[in-house]
């Protein structure tokens, strides 16, 4: 394979990944720091293979992989998506979400990845292909930890799908750091909520931040279902979020502050998302 | 071949695809207006626009360019010149670093919305970062742009008016700093650093990697001709320039490596062996550990005191006394350009542009390192992207130098951020702990003060900031008795050096957080409290010097409406508080001569020249002292043609620091100023208050009824290629502090008191910054706009300071690590200017620009202890410590 390469076409890009080892730029916006003048080589740059940017609707949703955030925020989505278009506004400044993409950020698997809780909260799957096929694989089960996936080897992450289950309802995100724009968050959440009739009948809920890999909250929208939606916030208790929480010390903030911090804003993110 | 529009041309050039766009531009393209911070995505100074859209052009491959069309600072559109013109009238350009990539952004976002709100500017300017305006100028220039609002017309008037910056058109074009000097054929000088705080190293035998083709000279510290040891004071020279084993903090550059242009600089495989050393971390355990210089007792550098009158008696016969500590951190500058500079050879001198706040000290510091005469050294420091302090210091002067003089070849040297952070001067982490009392009356009694400073491995301005706290510690406030001692121990840890203030920040934050609480015991309001205190004219300071032109009763009584406002609308709000705080500084150097020289002429041609050797770093020294020198004068600043700093153009105007340009380098051009017209006048002969008028080379002296014409064509050219000329110094007049620290060690003070409103998230801990008031007696404002605008930028940096800053080496050594106050972090600003005129001040005026940052982080943290009653004993309040802070 060449140092570097401009498929034009997914097929392409995936025979020259099969061809041996390279990377997969994307927006470059992770990639290029802590490169050197260039980014060494093999790339194979996925910025003009046809059809990965994008979103689609019917059944259910399909992001391309490629496409940016500043195309998230200002796509004509579901309420449910709001809490995804909220993150999208907040992933560094402008510059940067004029070109990050959702799929790389999935792909770079940063416990601290903005766009994941929104997609954990849609029940979102990816989509990854190579030579020998497509298969799809839960978002869970994709990442793996800090910059580990299940991305093979000869794989591309294609699209992130969202299921029509995952339509339903509205969301919103929350986001916690030391200063307004360009900052890893301390903790952030994201929470959909489905009502009907002025009850809960639906609840997905997720924290980034506070473990190795953002995670969803089963206790919390057990708790929340039936709820009346004047009642979300008291039923958020604080150990039925702090157990599925592994947070860490680190120059942000302290892992205890993390507890008590994802608890109030898993309050605060349910009650905007019914608000 | 990358085929492209840029800037409305198509150009064809020939760059590695994935190399970065940046890169592309500024070295093949010669397109130098994109400036780079971080080579990460995390301060947007590169920002150009693709297809109108503004990305980082650091994390841009080239590739991507082919067939698009992509506008920096050099192409022109609508929307681009009508922000250029309303960041200059505005002052939102100060240094110009952040400049292309903000006035691109704009542009972008005036696209997408041609009118926008201060909300808008915000989110769309948020991923820009300024380290020198605090923002809101910014955001008034981009609504005003957008509104098309006619900019008015400023007056071109000397002293007291806003005229734009003189060198502003420079600024919003794209100006030339330290990485866009770009002699052809220059090497590319890359140092080899430690990765350790403390390591013992061998450098193996280089032979193998000098014969790499694209290697052309590797040096270490065997190969510095003279000394290498440097200190910004020479008696306490002891950092070397390229350090031998060991190395003695992270960062430390161990030896150099010239690449050929164009060939990538890779360090790979360079022969060296490291043993890591225990490190020295803390102050404490420095004290007892092994020295770090042998002729350093308790790795002791410098240890400063004030004494005055019986603490221990006076505290124990007050009404109330409060105790309390507070420890700070580490701050790194963050100036947004990293340094970076080119060195070339003229005949037998040896020549160097590079950023700088002090040329004559980077003359005498690298001419003694590389063994020269003085006068074969030149410094012409290029325009300097922020400096704050850290950029007193040589850092790569004499390494650039170094490589010019054994190759003989002109070189460059651009420090990477990461460079830039690990090896460059920081604040000093300050522990602090003392004692406070008043008398029932709420009068001060005694102030008890014991500081550590960890003043890192090397000197730098360590007995700067040992001397300054202890004399500035009561803060602006009558103190009969006082004891105050600050000690700066040598650790591992970064160089620290002087930032913004030299310590005085930092033991700000101790004696007003404690004011605060004597205020609440003797049961006074906390304003009233501080004014009941405030120093008056005739008061002793606490080195016992009697006080003249005091601004603080002034400054506080400023703040009084506002702040009787703000606690009536605080009683009513949720988590809302209300904070004041005080400064005082002394302008220039401690108790040390500190002079400065300006010349003046008139060409034949009919020009005021003014070789202006105070070195700009945007707080706006190019313009005032152009100001001060056109009023005394008496012509118009539009006749005006500035000249330097260059060393072998302008005489020494000293450094950028302690607040003494405006004070002391104006004193000089006023004195200068005054001298040519007493010539023109002697010539004329002419009475004091003649009228002077240049038309061409014409000068026509106007007296009452008479008018005298000098053509100044006629007269003999002098050396400097003036028809007239004069030049004078101005050294303030201080006096050396004796054992107890007692005398007069400036011989002027500039004051000021800030208001905080804000409000606390108790459940997180998090802060909202809602309004500061800002009252500061400048003694005269030479240039309003631009007083405001050091009011600004030193609030945002005390803001970083109280919530955010941290620098931990190792572990933040990034933008994105590391932070710094974003465009949403700076609420408004109301910026009160207070004149008390200085008899010694030219024209009254005092110094500002350290002054501005000294109240603000203590006056968050006393909004912050109002607002929920946690007192915060150690900065920055993340909000973690907030959280574990509340009662």
């Amino acid at each position: 394979m060449p140092d570097y390469a401009r498929p034009q076409t997914l097929t392409e890009a995936l025979r020259l990944l099969a061809g041996g080892e390279a990377r997969l730029l994307a927006g470059g916006t992770d990639l290029y720091p802590g490169a050197g003048a260039r980014l060494a080589g093999p790339v194979i740059d996925l910025a003009t293979v046809a059809g990965l940017a994008g979103v689609q609707s019917g059944p259910g949703l399909r992001i391309g992989a490629a496409t940016t955030w500043t195309m998230l925020a200002e796509a004509s989505l579901p309420p449910a998506l709001r809490a995804l278009q909220q993150a999208a506004k907040q992933v560094g400044g402008r510059q940067v979400q004029n070109t990050g993409t959702i799929g790389g950020n999935i792909c770079n698997a940063s416990p601290a990845a903005d766009g994941v809780p929104p997609l954990l909260a849609l029940g979102a799957k990816v989509e990854l292909a190579s030579t020998s096929g497509t298969r799809r694989l839960a978002l869970m089960d994709f990442l793996r930890g800090p910059r580990r996936t299940a991305l093979g080897q000869g794989e591309v992450l294609t699209a992130i799908l969202i299921p029509d289950s995952g339509l339903q309802g509205r969301s919103a995100f929350v986001k916690l750091g030391a200063r307004s724009h360009l900052v890893i968050s301390i903790v952030m959440v994201a929470a959909r909520l489905v009502v009907r009739a002025g009850r809960v009948t639906e609840a997905a809920v997720a924290v980034g931040s506070c473990a190795p890999v953002a995670v969803r909250l089963p206790a919390v929208e057990a708790a929340l279902r039936d709820a009346p939606v004047s009642e979300v916030a008291d039923r958020i208790r604080a150990e039925d979020v702090t157990a599925a929480l592994a947070p860490i010390d680190d120059v942000r903030a302290t892992a205890a502050y993390r507890r008590e911090a994802a608890v109030e804003l898993v309050r605060r993110a349910v009650a905007e998302a019914v608000a | 071949m990358i085929r492209f529009s840029l800037n409305g041309a198509l150009v064809d050039v020939d760059a590695p695809p994935t190399e970065r766009l940046s890169e592309t531009l500024r070295e093949r393209l010669g397109k130098v207006g994109t400036k780079v911070g971080c080579d990460a995505g995390d301060c947007g100074a590169c920002t150009v626009l693709l297809d109108g859209a503004a990305v980082c052009a650091c994390l841009t491959p080239a590739a991507r360019v082919e067939g698009r069309m992509v506008t920096t600072i050099e192409g022109e559109t609508p929307e681009l010149s009508r922000l250029r013109e309303s960041f200059h009238a505005h002052g939102a350009a100060q240094c110009g670093i952040c400049t292309p990539g903000m006035l691109l952004t704009a542009a972008d976002l005036l696209t997408r919305s041609a009118r926008p709100s201060e909300p808008e500017v915000e989110q769309a300017l948020g991923g820009v970062l300024c380290r020198c305006t605090g923002y809101r100028s910014i955001i008034a220039a981009v609504v005003a742009a957008g509104l098309g609002a006619v900019m008015p017309e400023l007056p071109k008037g000397g002293v007291g008016t806003s005229v734009r910056r003189l060198d502003g058109a420079a600024k919003v074009a794209g100006d030339s700093f330290g990485a866009d000097e770009r002699p052809e054929g220059a090497l590319v000088v890359t140092a080899v650093r430690s990765p350790y705080p403390h390591a013992a190293f061998v450098i193996g035998d280089l032979s193998a990697f000098r014969a790499r083709p694209e290697v052309s000279a590797v040096f270490t510290a065997a190969d510095i001709p003279g000394r290498n040891a440097f200190s910004v004071i020479p008696p306490f020279a002891d950092q070397p320039a390229i350090a031998a084993s060991p190395a003695r903090f992270r960062g430390e550059c161990v030896a150099l490596v010239a690449f050929e242009p164009g060939a990538d600089p890779d360090l790979t495989g360079f022969p060296i062996a490291w043993t890591p050393l225990d490190p020295l971390v803390t102050p404490q355990a420095a004290e007892a550990g092994p020295l770090l210089h042998p002729n350093r007792p308790g790795n002791l550098l410098v240890e400063g005191r004030v004494v005055k009158g019986d603490v221990a008696s006076a505290l124990a016969s007050s009404a109330h006394v409060v105790e309390g500590r507070m420890t700070t951190a580490f701050v790194e500058h963050a100036y947004i350009e990293p340094e970076a500079g080119a060195a070339w050879l003229d005949g037998e001198t040896l020549v160097i542009r590079a950023c700088t706040q002090a040329p004559g000290m980077d003359r005498e510091d690298t001419a003694a390192i590389l063994g020269l005469p003085i006068g074969r050294v030149r410094i012409i420091p290029s325009a300097t992207g922020g400096g704050f302090g850290s950029k007193l210091d040589i850092s790569l002067q004499p390494l650039i130098g170094l490589v010019t003089l054994k190759t003989g070849r002109p070189c460059r040297m651009v420090y990477t951020r990461g460079e830039s952070m690990t090896s460059t001067t920081k604040r000093h982490p300050a522990e602090m702990q003392g004692r406070i009392g008043c008398d029932a009356q709420g009068r001060i009694t005694a102030v008890e003060f014991e500081g550590r400073f960890n003043t890192g491995a090397y000197s730098s301005w360590g007995p700067t900031v040992a001397n300054r706290v202890p004399v500035h510690v009561s803060g602006p406030y009558l103190t009969p008795a006082i004891t105050a001692r600050a000690r700066a121990i040598h650790t591992h840890g970064p160089v620290s050096g002087a930032f913004r203030g030299f310590g005085v920040p930092q033991g700000a934050i101790w004696q007003e957080t404690l004011y605060d609480r004597l205020a609440d015991k003797a049961g006074i309001d906390r304003l009233e409290f501080r004014l009941r205190n405030a120093l008056r004219d005739g008061d002793p300071s606490a080195t016992g010097q009697v006080l003249r032109a005091v601004g603080i009763h002034d400054c506080l009584m400023a703040l009084k409406p506002h702040w009787t406002r703000a606690l009536a609308q605080a009683s009513g709000g949720k988590g809302r508080g209300v904070g004041v705080a005080s400064c005082w500084y002394g302008c220039g150097n401690t108790a040390l001569p500190n002079p400065s020289t300006i010349r003046i002429g008139l060409s034949p041609e009919g020009e005021v020249v003014l070789h202006q050797g105070a070195t700009d770093i945007g707080q706006g020294s190019n313009t005032v002292i152009a100001q001060i020198a056109a009023e005394a004068l008496g012509l118009p600043l539009t006749a005006f043609r500035l000249v330097g700093p260059d060393t072998a153009l302008t005489p020494d105007a000293g450094k950028t620091s302690a607040s003494r340009q405006t004070y002391v380098t104006g004193r000089a051009a006023k004195a200068a100023a005054e001298g040519l017209r007493a010539e023109i006048l002697r010539r004329a002969n002419a009475g004091m208050g003649a009228t002077l008028a240049l038309d061409g080379s014409a000068l026509t002296v106007r007296d009452r009824e008479t008018l005298a014409r000098i053509d100044l064509a006629a007269l003999p050219v002098d050396a400097h290629g003036h028809a007239l000329t004069a030049e004078a110094s101005y050294d303030p007049p201080t006096s050396p502090l004796d054992a107890d620290g007692q005398g007069a060690p400036y011989a002027v003070y500039g004051y000021g008191a800030q208001m905080v409103e804000l409000e606390v998230d108790a459940a997180l801990g998090t802060v909202r910054l809602v309004k500061i008031t800002a009252a500061h007696d400048v003694g005269r404002a030479i240039n309003p706009m631009l007083a405001q605008g050091q009011i600004e930028g030193g609030i945002a940096q005390g803001i970083g300071m109280a919530l955010m800053e941290e620098y931990l080496p190792g572990r933040t050594e990034n933008l994105h690590d590391y932070l710094i106050p974003t465009f949403g972090d700076v609420p408004p600003i109301e910026s009160l200017l207070i004149e008390v005129p200085d008899p010694e001040g030219p024209f009254g005026a005092k110094g500002l620009g350290e002054h501005v940052l000294i109240p603000t982080a203590p006056a968050i943290l006393n909004a912050i202890r109002h607002a929920t009653g946690a007192e915060i004993t150690r900065v920055p309040a993340l909000p973690h410590r907030i959280r574990e802070a509340l009662p």
